[in-house]
């Protein structure tokens, strides 16, 4: 607690700048603190400090005046402190400030409430001509309040009986207009040829051509014959998403009574106290849990305003869930590489190291926390798994919609494919080969006991690979 | 090539898999010994376990002695595996390695396919 070394103030009504309180240059955050970088465009004639300042005030306690009440309170002990400002390297446009928010100032296992202050009002300020909030540091006496991932990466990989490579998932499509018979006969294909999990897209809910009591059913029926027939352990995202949470928890409990191991929810559109309260449902049903992200790129796509994908994936992770999209790496999308590569880490990783190379600002420590599956998907087919092993490790799930359900033979052998390309890929690399360097040979060599397998490679091959050696996680 | 049907059924005990490498061909001994030597390099234990063909399913399989705790001759590994062969030839027989620091199985591979009654 701060004390006030100079007795009472005195109330003085008006106006003030806001660095005088909220820009404390050299401030040494304390561990229990909650940091923020955000990156600032001011408006013109608008100092650096003074936007930063203005930032660090509207996210924390102030307003645009002095007001008496101020006083009641101690606000040396709860004002938000922009500490830090850097540039953005070559872009003078814009700069980085950071800030630091006292571990009071928000409620315990609320990222709801974390959002609530950092980009609330403080984004549609008028001195600010853009903001985005590039990365949080959760202090770890705030991350043991979330619950997190309702099971984890350990604990899915012995519920679902999956060691030593990543999951094979699908979405099955076409995304809108089955009936819920047909859907599920695409779900039974996928899963008798091979995949893991097949997936609800994401705005399959509950609409007057499929509504979901039926599909769950049919899905139910398909997840247990395919089990039957290959001895081993299946599942279906069966979506949960809802309207309303009274709606979202009854698919979820018919979910459970029919002896479904995972379901999905959408907790951008939903909404993080939806999705809290659904995580801790699973934690207590024992139910796995897929989050998909629609929405997500209205707030991070522009890189001036908005919020980062890490800063989602990190409040994801305290809200809770398993699986959590994370893009692909080798799709159209190779600039942002490293930065993927980045929220993989804060996915699955218990400590993070600031890596300003991954755009990662500030260590994080998730402390017992388990780890989320990042899931791969869009765009991707037979010829690139090499690249996919390489990047992603074995604790991912690669997703392969098209390039499952395209296959010339259908759905099961279109599985087949990917499976057996995947295995070939991951026994190639326990042997020590270079799995990207040899990806052609390897793939060949395993189409040579798999006609499936040559048949997607044929009919794929029109999609040139021709990315260079990606360069891999550095630390592997 | 023409359009070729899924060749699995329920009641053809050949169309069960086994989890990770079994949708490729069975592995020669080679290949058995160089994931065996993986799992050692990963600092793994391994540990061999078996079951009669239709409990395959289960999580629990018979387990082969204990874990071999602080092996690293692979070939020791594979010794055991013959052993455990030839006292259950009926028997499916894989090798788990235990990451005792993730509290998980790194790796499990079944190594011999038993024969269903």
């Amino acid at each position: 607690m701060t004390t006030n070394q100079g007795g009472a103030k005195a109330y003085s009504a008006g106006v003030k700048d806001y660095a005088l309180t909220y820009w404390a240059p050299g401030y040494e955050p304390k561990d229990t603190d909650l940091l923020a970088c955000f990156k600032i465009v001011a408006q013109q004639g608008v100092s650096r400090e003074e936007a930063a300042a203005a930032v660090a005030a509207e996210s924390s306690t102030g307003t645009w005046t002095t007001v008496w009440t101020d006083l009641l309170t101690d606000l040396e002990h709860y004002k938000g402190r922009a500490y830090r400002i850097e540039d953005v390297p070559g872009d003078d446009t814009a700069f980085f400030a950071f800030i630091a928010y006292p571990l009071d100032l928000f409620e315990e296992g609320s990222v709801v409430n974390v959002l609530t202050s950092l980009v609330g009002n403080v984004f549609g300020f008028k001195a600010i001509r853009s903001l985005r909030l590039e990365d949080i540091r959760f202090p770890l006496a705030f991350v043991i309040t979330c619950g997190g991932p309702p099971n984890g990466i350990v604990v899915e990989r012995d519920k679902m009986d999956k060691y030593g490579r990543p999951l094979l998932g699908c979405t099955i499509k076409p995304k809108l207009g089955l009936s819920a018979k047909s859907y599920g006969r695409a779900v039974y294909e996928c899963l008798r040829g091979g995949l893991d999990f097949t997936k609800d897209d994401e705005n399959v809910n509950s609409q007057p051509f499929m509504r979901w009591r039926d599909r769950f059913e049919f899905v139910a029926e398909a997840v247990k014959a395919a089990e039957a027939e290959t001895g081993e352990r299946k599942g279906h995202y069966l979506n949960v998403t809802a309207g309303t949470v009274e709606d979202m928890f009854e698919r979820a409990e018919f979910a459970k009574s029919l002896d479904m191991p995972i379901i999905m929810h959408d907790f951008f559109t939903a909404g993080f106290t939806a999705n809290t309260s659904l995580a801790n449902w699973c934690r207590r049903n024992g139910m796995l849990l897929h989050i998909h992200r629609a929405m997500h790129a209205v707030v991070d796509r522009n890189p001036y305003h908005g919020i980062h994908f890490r800063v989602l994936t990190k409040c994801l992770r305290l809200s809770g869930g398993d699986h959590m999209h994370s893009g692909t790496v080798v799709g159209k999308l190779e600039g942002d590489r490293q930065a993927t590569l980045g929220w993989i880490d804060i996915m699955r990783d218990s400590f993070i190291p600031e890596d300003r190379s991954r755009g990662i600002f500030f260590d994080q420590d998730f402390g017992h926390m388990p780890g989320m599956f990042p899931v791969a998907s869009g765009g991707i087919h037979v010829w690139h798994i090499p690249a996919l092993v390489s990047i992603f490790g074995d604790d991912s799930v690669l997703q392969f919609g098209g390039g499952t359900l395209g296959h010339p033979w259908g759905n099961a052998a279109g599985a087949t494919a990917n499976r057996v390309a995947l295995e070939a890929c991951v026994r190639a690399r326990n042997e020590g080969r270079e799995v990207e360097r040899e990806a052609r040979a390897i793939l060949t060599e395993a189409a040579a006991d798999s006609p499936a397998l040559a048949i997607a490679m044929e009919t794929w091959k029109e999609i040139k690979f021709d990315y260079d050696v990606v360069d891999k996680l550095a630390a592997e | 090539m023409a359009i070729q049907a899924y060749d699995s059924r329920r009641d053809d005990p050949s169309s069960r898999k086994f989890g990770t490498f079994s949708y490729l061909p069975p592995m020669t001994a080679e290949q058995i010994r160089k994931q065996v030597q993986y799992m050692i390099a990963q600092g793994w234990s391994c540990s061999i376990e078996h079951v009669e063909p239709p409990r395959a399913m289960d999580t629990y399989w018979y387990l082969w002695k204990l874990p071999l705790f602080g092996e690293t001759d692979p070939d020791a590994v594979l010794a055991e595996v013959d052993e455990c062969r030839t006292a259950n030839p009926g028997d499916h027989v894989r090798i788990t390695g235990y990451n005792g620091r993730r509290q998980t199985q790194g790796m499990s591979v079944v190594v011999h396919r038993g024969v269903y009654a």
